[in-house]
């Protein structure tokens, strides 16, 4: 932007006179000579701009060089080349995933359903626990009672998700005639609830059972410790609240309605952004450590897809690969932004 | 005067502590049977006796455990892992946090977005897997044989930490870092006397953060690390439960112990110290949680 000849003069109020703007010569200077400028700042500052430079380059390497991996999805897979040399196959692995028709693009498509799926259920049924736990929580008014219980839903936060898994898969293992089998499918066997043949025959090898298991071990793992958030928006709000409501003659749900909800909406809403946000982003390790061949059929996400499709096939299938979690990726971030768009729009409250 | 309850709230109040106890119990119940069926003899936990409380209590599947040293040595190569990750995942994200947390600092946004948009876009496992083999290529060219401390500085990293330390410099006040500056500080003086000082319970948070998933970490681990003898904890558990759950195994198994027994002993094992360090971590794992990263 050209300067005006008005900018370079400036009225000095106490002597009533006229004179030059050294300021705006400096400002015509650093637009002339941008980068000399740039240089010298962070000449000036080179502490701060070094403090900078590990992170950058973590980031450059283990995450942006990955993504630059990615473009493998339009190339030819080569073991032996790397991605910049080998020769470009347009969307041919796109179309093979999309409209294939063979084995790999319903497998594809299966995957595709199944991580919406999982996504989709966790946010029905793993979404809402922690919130109705935290009601519960504010509804124990004995501390000591009340971080009894805290500690307990909590205590399963702790595992890893191999110990976790590795629990679930002995307490639902698979038995031989109603001995050995594990203590869930047991007890389930016993109550009528499955037969002693299902149980038997173990319910992680079961395509029906899987999306059960991973919803309440989901809810077994997280929901306590999810909670956190939620209760510390409930304690924050004020007693004379619910007075006032009591007051007009609130019952209970209406003080539920009408007070509690309305205060804890907007950290709701920032939990459901960042679910919706991580809808496609199934946790891959937790798939990858309950399920198997038996149980593709409901539990084969795109993540596990394409590790089988890349890593397991030893290279050939790298563009099959990485152009499944391209297409993944893509509707995830969409998600994101999109979702982070309209809770700014609707309420205020955004998350990046 | 206590005000009387009222009927809708005495039903709310019942619910609420039936439901949280039957929960809380659920929460509970697999590590006290993990604990049982640990302890319980052979008999007892094959033909699904063990409900409760052990049976015919033995403590051979415990001490097969402690006697193995490649338990033990998954330990150490756990807290190797932990440790040093850590260290090296905190020195990054402190000194890269501070300077985010100038508004002095030239191209903020775009280093901003450069964060943040790891967290929108990610690669995907297959290209990272890539990645990780041609950096254990460079590694071992520069003559890092050890594939743990690749696992140290290539993983771990995580945008959401070093935004969660950002704003905590961010709400540190200016005018002490004027005062510093004034007395003379360098920029890492200030860091390190300042903004350190003040910002404790946020980092201690952080740093909790990196060594749970430190801890915890296995996928990367599994693939990257070839040598047994350099695998973590987690590996370790999951390949002892591929391997006690062949059936061919569990057809030659005789001991006076179940096998799964001995997966539930190292359930336990691996479960115990961090229960043991839980109360002394809970306040910056509750903390951690309300801070999540909400900005104007």
């Amino acid at each position: 932007m050209k300067a005006k000849a008005a900018d370079y003069i400036l009225y000095d109020q106490e002597t009533g006179t006229y004179r030059a703007d050294p300021e705006q010569l400096v400002r015509d200077d650093v637009e002339k000579h941008y980068w000399r400028h740039v240089g010298r700042m962070i000449l000036k500052d080179w502490r701060l701009y070094l403090m900078l430079v590990p992170m950058l380059l973590v980031f450059l390497f283990w995450r942006y060089f990955p993504m630059y991996e990615l473009l493998g999805c339009f190339k030819v897979s080569d073991t032996v080349k790397p991605v910049s040399e080998q020769y470009f196959s347009g969307f041919s692995h796109f179309k093979r995933l999309l409209v294939g028709g063979d084995t790999l693009s319903t497998d594809f498509w299966r995957a595709m359903r199944n991580t919406f799926l999982l996504s989709f259920y966790g946010l029905c049924f793993g979404f809402p626990m922690p919130i109705i736990l935290a009601l519960f929580f504010n509804e124990v008014k004995s501390d000591i009672a009340r971080s009894v219980y805290q500690v307990l839903t909590y205590l399963p936060k702790f595992m890893s998700t191999v110990v976790m898994t590795s629990l679930v898969t002995m307490l639902v293992k698979q038995g031989a005639l109603t001995t050995n089998m594990g203590i869930i499918s047991q007890a389930m066997a016993n109550l009528g609830l499955i037969s002693y043949e299902t149980a038997n025959a173990g319910l992680l090898n079961n395509p029906a059972f899987f999306r059960s298991i991973y919803q309440i071990s989901g809810i077994w793992e997280g929901a306590g410790y999810d909670s956190i958030v939620f209760f510390a928006a409930i304690i924050a709000i004020s007693p004379t609240s619910y007075e006032a409501a009591q007051i007009d003659g609130a019952n209970k749900w209406a003080q539920m309605r009408y007070v509690v909800l309305p205060s804890i909406l907007s950290t709701i809403v920032i939990m459901l952004i960042t679910r919706i946000g991580s809808l496609l982003n199934v946790g891959y390790e937790k798939v990858l450590l309950l399920y198997n061949t038996n149980t593709y059929v409901t539990a084969d996400v795109v993540s596990t897809f394409s590790y089988r499709q890349g890593m397991s096939t030893g290279g050939a299938g790298i563009g099959i690969a990485s152009a499944a979690e391209m297409m993944n990726n893509i509707v995830g971030m969409l998600l994101v932004i999109g979702a982070n768009t309209i809770a700014r729009k609707a309420s205020n409250t955004s998350l990046y | 005067m206590k005000r009387k309850l009222e009927i809708s709230e005495l039903i709310f109040k019942i619910i609420s502590y039936t439901l949280l106890t039957v929960f809380s119990l659920c929460c509970l119940y697999p590590f006290v049977y993990a604990v049982s069926a640990a302890l319980s003899g052979r008999a007892a936990v094959e033909y699904g006796q063990v409900v409760l409380l052990p049976k015919d209590i033995q403590f051979a599947a415990f001490a097969r455990m402690f006697n193995n040293n490649m338990f033990w040595n998954a330990y150490s190569n756990t807290l190797f892992l932990t440790l040093y990750g850590t260290i090296w995942s905190m020195i990054v994200a402190i000194l890269g946090a501070y300077a985010l947390s100038k508004r002095r600092l030239l191209f903020r946004k775009f280093f901003n977005f450069f964060l943040v948009f790891t967290m929108w876009f990610s690669a995907g496992i297959v290209p990272q897997y890539l990645n990780y083999i041609a950096t254990g290529k460079v590694f071992d060219a520069v003559g890092v044989t050890d594939d743990k401390w690749l696992v140290v500085i290539a993983m771990g990293m995580a945008a959401m930490n070093i935004i969660l330390l950002r704003n905590a410099f961010e709400g540190v006040p200016s005018e002490i870092e004027e005062a510093a500056i004034v007395d003379g500080a360098t920029e890492f003086q200030v860091l390190r006397k300042v903004y350190i000082p003040m910002s404790k319970s946020t980092i201690a948070t952080v740093a909790l953060f990196f060594a749970i998933s430190r801890w915890n970490g296995y996928f990367w681990a599994r693939q990257m690390i070839s040598n047994s003898n350099e695998h973590p904890l987690q590996v370790f558990i999951r390949l002892r439960l591929e391997e006690f759950r062949d059936p061919e195994f569990i057809a030659g198994w005789n001991e006076i112990y179940a096998s799964d027994s001995v997966i539930y002993a190292l359930i336990v094992c691996s479960i115990i110290p961090i229960l043991i360090i839980y109360p002394f971590i809970q306040k910056y794992f509750a903390k951690g949680v309300n801070v999540g990263g909400v900005k104007e």
